[in-house]
């Protein structure tokens, strides 16, 4: 058959993989014009040559000097176009490959294809305005300033050169008639088109201009397309996903299934390593499939490991991240719930907590003895230990790491004035700014087991009187306008007054779908007497205040409470 | 103070004996492997095994004065270079001087992977993709170090109990770790973070956790001739090679080591290394040690994980692919 699917192959390295890719496409006849890198060593040029030498639709155009960015690229595809339109007269269309592209399915199959869009470009061209996905900043200044030198390998002075024509506000004339388009390089014209660009004879004045604006290979074709194609299809038939840095994801023998699945025709970057791509897809294989490209599911995979790359997962610090102080992108994994004084008004708060919720309710975790881990284990999830140095030493990644390790599971957990706050209350400002936690405060709640205690009274005094010392500053925190959590403080005299809507609204946000479910609520602790013992810390010349006002006699609450 | 290290390096580089000098058939682009020993003959086998599967090309092996037989066994390897050093471990700076002499000498412009007979280096995708695959696509995005967790492994029930034979997996008996409770701070210094906790923390370090040993390594690195290892291989400068971190919420791609440490074969290194008295900070590690495996300590629990593969550790947020789907 006489093909008239031709391919121009750009090769620098892994000369023998190019190699084999030639002889899969050029067994179905198709033509392959080869530009070999000038810089490739001439050892490995000429064994390209020998392996290809028995092909006779196999030929090899003038060699320029290529370096990533630069006019060259171009010109090596026009050597290379040039030579394949002149020598294959019966060739219709191009397709622009590189030596690490691979081609997924048979050539008679992109040939079927191809037949089936007759007159079409496919060639990504996107108006310069419109491109978000450059990457270092230029964008619109690539066609606007001067770019004598390549960046790979002066750097320096590529930047030095930016800076000044930018301070200097040089701006370059773009040549009439032409709207600078992007897009990838790896495209397949027709004939006509193709003829068009390189034939025009304006393009002495398009060279010129092209020659010195930043990566022309992603510009050139895909700027001039606009003049003379019929129809464009805006896409690359080349699957190719690029990194957050612009560079190429790179395919391996674990990708097999997803390029398989892809029915893309061509994909790169292949690693050449990649032993089992090459040896899949190069065995000569008959077209069977009409499927349309699906790329998207590729799409997808490269896009997930970008988001990792870039936003990370949220709550997790490890040995290759550590997000600075609200770079974190989420300070915790999951909501988790922080109770003070609810342990000290309700007679086993947390055993109805967990029978009521699904979650898992702790003790104090920064209990100054130890963490008192649910059921009171001595090691929790991720190998945490229940040890008060250990946990001390690092309260916040304490914190961290048990709501990494129970990720599906709310974790809960009671905290007050008397347990580790970290230097400066370092742990109160982490969970106080952090959107995942919800901050319950009964204020003033620590007197109740003091009171129960009924200890040396001196003593007691002395203990309330630092208790509210460190509550005081706890609710300044969380008062403070950089808080993100969701705070609620209740003076102790407001919470009994009616404590079952404040513990339906909490119930509501840790369990939503649970929350038409009837249930008692739990006990008080015994108070009779409390409003007395306030009054003699007074009498003693402290001054309770947290706990809000409180009758010397309270009134015992109703015991039917029932939350609906 | 790099120049001060490397002059150390080139200094004690002459206490190095030739064994087995096979250096002329590291190729141009060879990934290379340095470690150094002493006494750890049963452990060899496998070890060679496992790098050689990942790609290793050449092994370039530090024998302090090992008695059981170690050095002349890798002398037996051919892709191995074997040197003696009889000087003192802890004058060499715990055998870094020594690896430093070499790197500079033979792994300059090499990927260089420097670890311990006991450490097992697992990257994203290690079971479908070689290190050439890794180094490759470092060398792509001009990436030169790559960093790793420690991430220590011990056996169900007390340490000394189930020993390893000569040339199985260790990871067959050393096969639990916790998961998550390892804290880490940024060393302003050297830029690099310092992360501690794991199994050795709470187990031997409950009361001085500051004293917990650094679990921070970066032990794969494109080498070049100015740099230096400044402690172990927990950091090294020039100090943006520590910098295998992203501070603004995302992540790198990072690996781990399994440190197969607490083996059978512990309890008669820590005796041996109490006497010799030649490790860091007056062997106070070994000393925790010694005080737990008296007690039979079991660092198992029922949070212990137990290891199956790279994509589990992934997932648990141990080590990253970054962007290297």
């Amino acid at each position: 058959m006489s093909a008239r699917l031709g391919f121009i192959m750009l090769v620098h390295t892994a000369l023998d993989r190019a190699a084999d890719v030639v002889r899969f496409v050029a067994a179905t006849g198709s033509p392959v014009v080869i530009h070999v890198d000038a810089s490739t060593p001439p050892a490995q040029r000429e064994g390209l040559l020998q392996a290809l030498a028995h092909l006779p639709q196999v030929r090899f155009c003038k060699r320029h000097r290529c370096d990533w960015g630069t006019w060259s690229l171009v010109a090596a595809m026009q050597s290379a176009s040039e030579l394949l339109l002149r020598d294959f007269p019966g060739v219709e269309r191009v397709y622009a490959m590189s030596g690490a592209c691979l081609p997924l399915r048979p050539v008679a199959e992109l040939q079927a294809w191809l037949d089936r869009h007759p007159d079409a470009d496919f060639i990504e061209s996107v108006n310069v305005a419109d491109v978000n996905w450059t990457k270092g900043g230029l964008n619109e200044e690539r066609f606007t300033l001067w770019f004598p030198v390549g960046f790979k390998r002066r750097k320096w002075v590529f930047d030095r050169l930016v800076d000044a024509q930018r301070l200097l506000h040089v701006k370059r004339d773009i040549p009439d008639g032409i709207v600078p388009h992007m897009g990838s390089q790896w495209w397949c014209l027709t004939r006509e088109t193709l003829e068009a660009i390189l034939k025009d004879p304006m393009r002495p004045v398009y060279d010129r201009y092209f020659r010195q604006v930043w990566i022309p290979d992603e510009s050139y074709f895909q700027t001039l397309v606009r003049l003379h194609a019929r129809r464009i299809e805006s896409r690359s038939l080349t699957l190719g996903k690029f990194d957050h840095q612009g560079k190429p994801h790179v395919f391996y023998d674990d990708h097999l299934t997803l390029l398989r699945r892809s029915d893309c025709f061509m994909a790169r970057k292949i690693w050449r390593g990649a032993d089992r791509l090459y040896q899949h897809f190069l065995a000569p294989r008959e077209a069977a499939s009409d499927a349309e490209p699906q790329p998207s599911r590729i799409d997808r995979h490269f896009a997930r490991a970008t988001e990792q790359r870039v936003r990370g997962r949220p709550g997790l610090y490890m040995a290759s991240r550590f997000p600075v102080a609200n770079r974190e992108n989420g300070k915790t994994a999951e909501p988790y719930s922080v109770f003070q004084g609810f342990t000290e008004v309700f007679q086993d708060f947390e055993g109805w907590l967990s029978a009521v919720a699904n979650c898992r309710v702790h003790g104090h975790l920064f209990a100054p003895q130890k963490a008192q881990f649910a059921g009171r284990e001595r090691h929790f999830a991720g190998g945490l230990s229940d040890s008060a140095t250990l946990r001390d030493y690092n309260p916040r990644a304490f914190l961290t790491n048990l709501l990494w390790a129970t990720r599906g599971e709310r974790q809960c957990f009671q905290f007050g004035p008397g347990d580790t706050q970290g230097r400066k209350f370092d742990l109160l400002w982490f969970m106080a700014t952090d959107s995942n936690a919800q901050i319950s405060v009964i204020s003033g709640a620590w007197a109740v087991p003091l009171y129960r205690s009924g200890g040396d009274f001196a003593q007691l005094r002395r203990e309330a009187a630092r208790l509210q010392r460190i509550e005081s500053e706890m609710i300044e925190i969380l008062h403070a306008p950089q808080t993100r959590a969701r705070i609620r403080i209740w003076t102790m005299a407001e919470f009994l007054e009616n404590p079952a809507e404040p513990l339906h609204t909490l119930f509501d946000e840790i369990a939503p779908h649970s929350a038409a479910r009837l249930m008692r609520l739990p006990d008080l602790v015994d108070l009779t007497g409390f409003g007395s013992f306030l009054q003699e810390l007074r009498n003693q010349g402290m001054q309770p205040v947290l706990m809000g006002d409180f009758p010397t006699t309270p009134l015992p609450p109703d015991p039917s409470h029932r939350m609906k | 103070m790099r120049r001060r290290w490397k002059i150390r390096a080139r200094l004690k580089g002459r206490e190095l004996q030739p064994l087995a000098e096979r250096t002329g058939q590291i190729g141009k682009n060879a990934i290379l492997l340095f470690a150094t020993l002493r006494n750890e003959k049963p452990r060899l086998a496998w070890f060679l095994q496992y790098y050689r599967a990942l790609g290793v090309e050449h092994f370039l092996f530090v024998d302090n004065g090992s008695e059981d037989g170690s050095a002349e066994y890798l002398a037996g390897q051919p892709d191995a270079s074997v040197w003696r050093a009889e000087a003192s471990y802890k004058a060499s700076r715990f055998g870094m001087d020594w690896m430093n002499g070499l790197l500079r000498r033979y792994g300059h412009g090499h990927w260089a992977l420097t670890v311990d007979v006991d450490e097992f280096f697992l990257y994203p995708h290690c079971d479908t993709r070689p290190l050439r695959a890794l180094t490759d696509w470092l060398d792509d995005a001009g990436l030169r170090s790559f960093g790793t967790l420690l991430l220590d492994v011990y056996p169900k029930g007390p340490v000394g109990d189930q020993p390893c034979l000569e040339g199985q997996n260790p990871l067959e008996i050393a096969s639990w770790f916790d998961s998550g409770n390892y804290t880490i701070t940024r060393n302003h210094r050297f830029r690099n973070l310092w992360i501690q906790g794991g199994p050795r923390a709470r187990g031997y370090f409950a009361d001085q956790p500051r004293a917990a040993p650094a679990l921070n390594k970066v032990p794969l690195v494109k080498w070049h001739r100015s740099f230096v290892y400044v402690s172990s291989t927990h950091m090294l400068l020039p100090r943006g090679l520590n910098l295998t971190y992203d501070t603004l919420g995302g992540e790198k791609a990072s690996g781990c080591l399994l440190h197969a440490k607490f083996l059978a074969t512990l309890s008669d290194k820590v005796r041996e290394e109490m006497a010799r008295g030649q490790h860091y900070a007056e062997s106070r590690e070994y000393q925790a040690y010694a005080s737990g495996i008296a007690d039979r300590t079991d660092l198992w629990t029922k949070w212990s994980e137990r290891f199956i593969n790279w994509r589990q550790l992934e997932i648990m947020g141990l080590m990253s692919k970054g962007n290297w789907a």
